[in-house]
């Protein structure tokens, strides 16, 4: 069963389509080339929030859509949760 | 090329095609609400659509609020209207703007009369109204004589996985067989309006588009006290996993799908001047916008939802999908089409389209939305800055 989604290959975050728990191996798929690919949750995350796809640093740009969605504001691992603790918008 | 659905629909005086057949009685301001609800309990079958606007209006503010009451009634969806004011001269203003449909619109005004009275004669025009709209047949009409708006609400990441994709694949195909659709929610393409902008058929539109996105950022940059946490994204859009406004408008985009070029940029409630795909400068919040896509003349409205916005609107139907199986098991009598098969993999954004395309078609021979049958009828003005 997927587990998680990503939109494009280039993607640093994908979407979980399941409530997830941590120290699960999940399975994802990308959107665009169909390939699976495999990540250990670090942390509790739930329906429709984001896993890091690979270690991020303050100043880093989050990419989704193959698009920036904004900046890290807090360091990130690998299969940690990112959302409004650790991303901000660079707009407003 | 596909095969264009056909169904049975209202061809109105203009040639224009409606998928309802309402008798509306319109208040030109906030003080004929009562007068306007009381011929609308007097009589059955009308629907009256009180507003909180229309007093000591102004400038662009006052252009807006004629272009949207005249576009209201002048829509397909209403057979007829009734429109009630307090004095005669915007009154006449507003019934000779909906009279160049060339359906049946009459007019009073309260002054010189009192309620009862305006009542009485309103109430006496309105059944005849009724009697007359009710006689009305249906004729044959097609796909591509709809006017289709699209607008998401509540978004989460399941609307850019999934259900705003689902009303691009719909939006791209409706265009292909040369229906008219409109977009917009300005402030939500923030982020994605370089990605936006290349969608524009040319690069006459394509600036276009990009002065009237910048005039809407500029704004909310010079208004703004915060980050906007809260307001854009909106705490329901946070609790489904959107981070920031520049994912938001990313998932927004998807919309309006992976071939089609807006061919226009439209003024707020301003009906489109041909078919295709247009651009409409809106404020992303949903009454707010519906209401101004029923002013510009459409018929029907794809709301995509993640978290469950509830809405409808007085008189343009409003089909609701959703991806998020949450939504769809906690909220199901809101939503029409639950796409939440995509995220599993055992539905094509192909399929998906093509079912949000035969919804379409149902909703237009009549079957009610979910919205309708909750008695829905969200009728929001946009005002632009304080009366005079």
């Amino acid at each position: 069963m997927i587990q998680f989604l990503v939109h494009e290959k280039a993607d640093t975050v994908g979407v979980v389509t399941v409530d997830i728990r941590a120290g699960e191996v999940v399975k994802g798929l990308y959107m665009d080339s169909q390939n699976a690919t495999e990540v250990k949750a670090l942390m509790d995350i739930p329906l429709g929030h984001k896993i890091a796809l690979k270690d991020l640093k303050p100043g880093d740009t989050v990419i989704k859509y193959g698009q920036d969605i904004g900046k890290v504001v807090a360091d990130v691992r690998r299969g940690e949760h990112v959302h409004v603790h650790n991303l901000k918008t660079k707009r407003w | 090329m596909m095969k264009i659905p056909k169904f049975m629909a209202y061809r109105r005086e203009n040639g224009r095609v409606g998928v309802r057949n309402h008798v509306v009685i319109l208040p030109l301001d906030d003080l004929s609400n009562a007068a306007c609800e009381a011929v609308g309990n007097n009589i059955k079958e009308t629907l009256a659509i009180p507003h909180a606007y229309g007093r000591l209006q102004f400038g662009e503010d006052l252009e807006l609020y004629f272009r949207t009451m005249i576009g209201t009634g002048a829509n397909p969806n209403v057979a007829a209207v009734v429109v009630i004011g307090i004095e005669p001269e915007w009154t006449q203003k507003l019934v000779d703007g909906i009279a160049e449909t060339g359906k049946p619109v009459t007019g009073f005004s309260i002054e010189r009369y009192g309620d009862i009275t305006t009542i009485a004669m309103a109430s006496r025009t309105a059944k005849e109204y009724v009697q007359w709209a009710t006689e009305l047949q249906k004729t044959e009409c097609s796909l591509d004589e709809l006017y289709v708006s699209v607008k998401c609400g509540e978004s989460d990441t399941t609307s850019g996985l999934a259900s705003n994709p689902t009303v691009g694949n719909a939006v791209d195909k409706l265009v292909e067989m040369g229906a008219t659709v409109s977009f917009g929610e300005t402030s939500e393409i923030t982020g994605g309006e370089l990605i936006c902008k290349s969608r524009a058929v040319t690069p006459e539109v394509a600036e276009a588009f990009m002065k009237t996105w910048t005039e809407y950022n500029d704004f909310i940059m010079r208004e703004k006290t915060d980050d906007l946490s809260g307001s854009q994204p909106t705490k329901g859009n946070i609790r489904g996993g959107l981070t920031t406004i520049e994912e938001k408008a990313l998932g927004n985009l998807q919309k309006i799908g992976r071939k089609s070029r807006y061919v226009g940029v439209l003024k707020p409630a301003e009906a489109p001047k041909g078919k295709g795909l247009w651009f409409m400068d809106t404020s992303s919040a949903a009454a707010e916008a519906v209401t101004l896509w029923a002013a510009s003349g459409a018929v029907v409205h794809l709301f995509p939802t993640g978290q469950g916005n509830i809405i409808g609107n007085a008189i343009e139907p409003v089909i609701k999908l959703s991806a998020n199986p949450l939504t769809c098991s906690t909220m199901s009598e809101h939503i029409d089409f639950d796409c939440s098969a995509i995220l599993r993999g055992e539905m094509t954004l192909d399929e998906a389209g093509d079912r949000l395309l035969d919804a379409i078609v149902r909703t237009a021979k009549g079957r009610f939305t979910a919205a309708e049958a909750l008695g829905h009828r969200e009728f929001v003005l946009t005002k632009l800055y304080r009366s005079a």
